[in-house]
């Protein structure tokens, strides 16, 4: 696959909107230097003979952590609803979908 | 009224307990300090003054009651703003959550009230704890009580910084990639990363959850090793939690290091770190072999590619962590109504995040996006298994791997702000103990023009014993 040297203001821009997160204009390409910099910095471990190496997702070896399934109490409505911005009849309330 | 802000945790909590002083007047003493010296340090996001000596109040009341006591009764901590408190705000130093109010307290929170312990506010940091300087806060930077003019390192800088000036006798932080071991580092206190798994992180707001510990801040290592002993242990809430069971690191404390064989890596002490800081470490290796303990230089390739590895996971894992601060449940959310859910996330998160938090999240999707994945985070795991087999047959030689914490003396405040890739340069020596998941401690090991060195040293998986032995060793020969 061809990958691309360096990228432009308008990758940055199409990254960041895969993130949901909008720049300002007047950082775009403050942020477009910095991230080519700190890329090809990455690229460094391009180099590394990782051939049949198995990755690292977690450093212990636990797997499959589970509990008995026994019905506990759990946070009320009330608590959970503190911090929303919007709520209504015990409900999140957010902008529309459809 | 004597310097009672200015005693350990074990002294506090001896005078105490013999009722020498009490909770309450030790506690005032503390908050008389705190009024003189924050304006100076902007340690602290939020304090709660009254219901510390509430607290205070309570403990004094049981004592004469003649009712038992927790271990760290009337001992003031602070914690670092990333941590849970339930009732009690805490931003992670970031617009995003500067009103938020945790339903809950984190487990660490919850086992340090059960000892009676006294929670004197929440500290600052760098947002979300991206960040080596404490530097990159919503509220401001912390300053160094070393150097008013210079970073107090990060991102657990406030938490450092007030131990460092006698605002609290403990404190709690988060390491991800350094953020307990560097500002212990630069702010001369004792600060340790336990091994992954060993202190719960439910509770802990996560940056990069593969990575992360809560670790313990004090004045000295008995004081570390007691904090740890409370926080530490298995706990039901977090599924990466180790199942171990709790240890007193305090109970068979010893300086003896007779027999104890350290590694130095050449790395650590190569290209990049400045002459006085290898000097000053070096000088700290020596005196370990007075004490008995040998050591021998060793190499680390895999070093070299450790700092890329880190941020490309980190990253990853943050891109993914903070995908939950829409503005919906929590978080930052702007007062109008947003015709497009998109629109409305992206608007609430640009101006909720800061420029640091906003570019590892967009460097964290780049590196997790269709065509780039197998290229970066994939290939990052991979150099990250590498690395760990490299420090694994180190520790079939050495019990301990020494070398320094910090690259560099503390810098001034501004000084890297706007070249983002020579700040995180500056934990270079210390990610390789996160992307490994053992534990390692920061010791002050001398001051150089003013300005506070810190030793570093990595033990295996749970040999959190053996870095208190090493520094309590270590701390000896200072105070001679």
């Amino acid at each position: 696959m061809f990958m691309k040297k360096s990228l432009s203001e308008e990758d940055i821009e199409h990254i960041a909107w895969l993130a949901r997160i909008e720049l300002f204009e007047k950082e775009k390409q403050v942020f477009t230097q910095q991230f080519n910099t700190i890329i090809d910095y990455f690229r460094a471990i391009d180099g590394v003979n990782t051939n049949g190496v198995e990755p690292t997702f977690h450093v212990l070896n636990l797997s499959n952590v589970y509990r008995e399934d026994i019905v506990e109490d759990s946070m009320s409505v009330k608590k959970a609803l503190i911090n929303a911005t919007r709520k209504e009849r015990g409900y999140f309330k957010a902008s529309k979908i459809v | 009224m004597t310097e009672l802000f200015s005693l350990s945790a074990r002294e506090v909590s001896d005078k105490i307990k013999c009722s020498e002083i009490s909770a309450e007047e030790y506690v005032t003493s503390v908050f008389l300090k705190i009024k003189e010296v924050e304006d100076s340090l902007n340690a602290f996001v939020t304090l709660t003054e009254s219901s510390a000596l509430k607290k205070a109040r309570e403990v004094d009341k049981k004592l004469r009651n003649g009712e038992d006591v927790g271990r760290l009764a009337g001992v003031t901590l602070a914690i670092k703003d990333n941590i849970c408190t339930e009732g009690v705000r805490t931003t992670c130093a970031s617009k995003m959550l500067e009103s938020f109010i945790p339903p809950y307290n984190a487990t660490v929170v919850e086992r340090l009230l059960k000892e009676d312990a006294i929670i004197l506010g929440k500290t600052n940091m760098d947002e979300f704890a991206m960040g080596s300087s404490s530097e990159n806060s919503y509220f401001g930077p912390t300053r160094n009580p070393f150097d008013l003019s210079r970073v107090a390192g990060g991102s657990s800088g406030g938490s450092a910084a007030a131990l460092a000036a006698n605002e609290s006798a403990l404190a709690l932080g988060s390491d991800t990639g350094g953020s307990v071991r560097c500002p212990a580092s630069f702010c001369s206190v004792v600060g340790l990363k336990p091994t992954y798994g060993l202190v719960s992180r439910y509770g802990l707001i996560a940056y990069a959850n593969s990575l992360e510990q809560i670790g313990p801040f004090a004045k000295d290592v008995y004081d570390c090793a007691l904090l740890l002993s409370v926080i530490a242990g298995h706990d039901v809430k977090d599924g990466t939690s180790a199942n171990v069971r709790k240890e007193d690191y305090t109970k068979d404390l010893t300086d003896d290091i007779r027999g104890m064989k350290i590694g130095a890596p050449r790395e650590f002490f190569g290209k990049g770190v400045e002459e006085d800081v290898v000097k000053s470490v070096w000088k700290g290796i020596y005196s370990l072999e007075d004490l008995g303990a040998s050591y021998e230089e060793f190499s680390l390739p895999s070093m070299k590619h450790a700092l890329a590895t880190y941020y490309l996971i980190a990253m990853s894992e943050a891109s993914s962590n903070l995908a939950r601060y829409d503005g919906v449940r929590y978080g930052y959310s702007e007062k109008i109504d947003a015709k497009d859910w998109n629109k409305m996330f992206s608007s609430n998160r640009r101006i909720g995040f800061g420029p640091e938090v906003r570019r590892r999240i967009i460097l964290g999707t780049y590196a997790l996006s269709a065509g780039y994945y197998d290229k970066y985070y994939l290939k990052a795991l991979q150099v990250r298994t590498l690395i760990k087999e490299e420090f694994e047959k180190a520790f079939k030689k050495y019990h301990v791997i020494i070398g320094p914490t910090m690259p560099i003396l503390p810098f001034k405040i501004g000084e890297k702000i706007d070249n983002p890739l020579s700040l995180y340069m500056c934990d270079a020596l210390t990610v390789p103990a996160n992307l490994v998941g053992c534990p390692a401690i920061s010791i002050p090991c001398g001051v150089i023009h003013n300005l506070p060195v810190g030793m570093q040293v990595i033990a295996p998986f749970f040999g959190e014993s053996c870095l208190f032995r090493i520094g309590y060793a270590f701390e000896g020969v200072v105070k001679k």
